[in-house]
């Protein structure tokens, strides 16, 4: 396995799903690599950093506009 | 009204789609005030895979929210609640995107850049905070460079860690082509990241 092909199958080793061919030849080279080894460090420091993102919520607004239309479309419908 | 439905204070487990939709149906508020806080930081982040601006993503949720008020008497349960609302939000950002794409040129959009999210000001505080700012207005902007399609598995997957099962669902894509956009995804981030890292500014 060379670099390039390396770099390819990284996504498809953290999702646990390399066949059992690739899986020892991905490892191999990793321990043989240091740039290799460099390179999933930082994949998986994106990755770390990705989920660590703050999400904005919803409007005030937005919010109180989508409680009133449950509310108005819970009223209309017949019991 | 709301006997039957679990008490819903407090940060405990999330209560399972039944309980969810018999409260939808019932009319219960709480339940449904439950749903939009839980979900909607998730939903604007994924519409915006597919929209050119925060405030026509907030309308793209705003249009789903709605939708599911009206349709959720027509749920079956043949895919989980929160895979069938993200479906219907996937299908109304799509289509506001393709009209987007052709009425207007999405960098004159509100003066808002379509590429991200203006950088977020680090929280005063130490340089390390002020690091981590930086690194999250770069990644922010790496997320607002990619093709929607790698856009929304990324933000499935990564920002919201999503398993590749329901993303492949939600996205109604296979699971190879699921790995392939992610893999694209994470790679380009991580290229912006390291040219950020090596000092060399941007790619």
């Amino acid at each position: 396995m060379n670099c390039d092909e390396f770099a390819e199958l990284v996504t498809a080793y953290l999702d646990d799903a390399l066949d059992d061919s690739s899986r020892p030849l991905f490892l191999d080279h990793m321990a043989r690599c240091s740039g290799c080894t460099g390179y999933y460090g930082q994949f998986t420091a994106a990755i770390t950093a990705l989920g660590e993102l703050p999400a904005p919520g919803l409007s005030p607004k937005a919010r109180s506009h989508l409680l009133t239309a449950f509310r108005e479309a819970s009223s209309e419908k017949p019991e | 009204m709301s006997e039957g439905v679990v008490r819903l204070g407090g940060v405990t487990d999330f209560p399972p789609d039944p309980v969810i939709v018999a409260g939808l149906r019932s009319g219960d508020e709480e339940v449904f005030a439950l749903l939009l806080d839980e979900w909607s930081r998730g939903m604007l982040r994924l519409a915006r895979s597919y929209v050119s601006t925060a405030a026509s993503a907030e309308e793209v949720v705003q249009d789903t929210w709605l939708a599911v008020i009206r349709a959720v008497g027509t749920f079956e349960g043949r895919s989980s609640l929160r895979t069938w609302v993200y479906r219907i939000l996937v299908n109304t950002a799509r289509r506001r995107g393709e009209r987007e794409s052709r009425t207007i040129p999405v960098s004159s959009v509100d003066g808002e850049r379509p590429d991200g999210v203006p950088p977020e000001r680090a929280e005063g505080g130490p340089e390390g905070a002020a690091l981590a700012g930086e690194v999250r207005a770069l990644i922010d902007k790496a997320v607002g460079t990619l093709p929607s399609r790698q856009r929304a598995v990324i933000t499935l997957r990564d920002m919201e860690g999503y398993g590749s099962e329901e993303v492949c669902e939600i996205l109604s894509i296979s699971p190879a082509n699921q790995r392939v956009l992610l893999h694209r995804a994470r790679a380009a981030v991580r290229d912006h990241l390291a040219a950020y890292y090596d000092g060399r500014g941007g790619p």
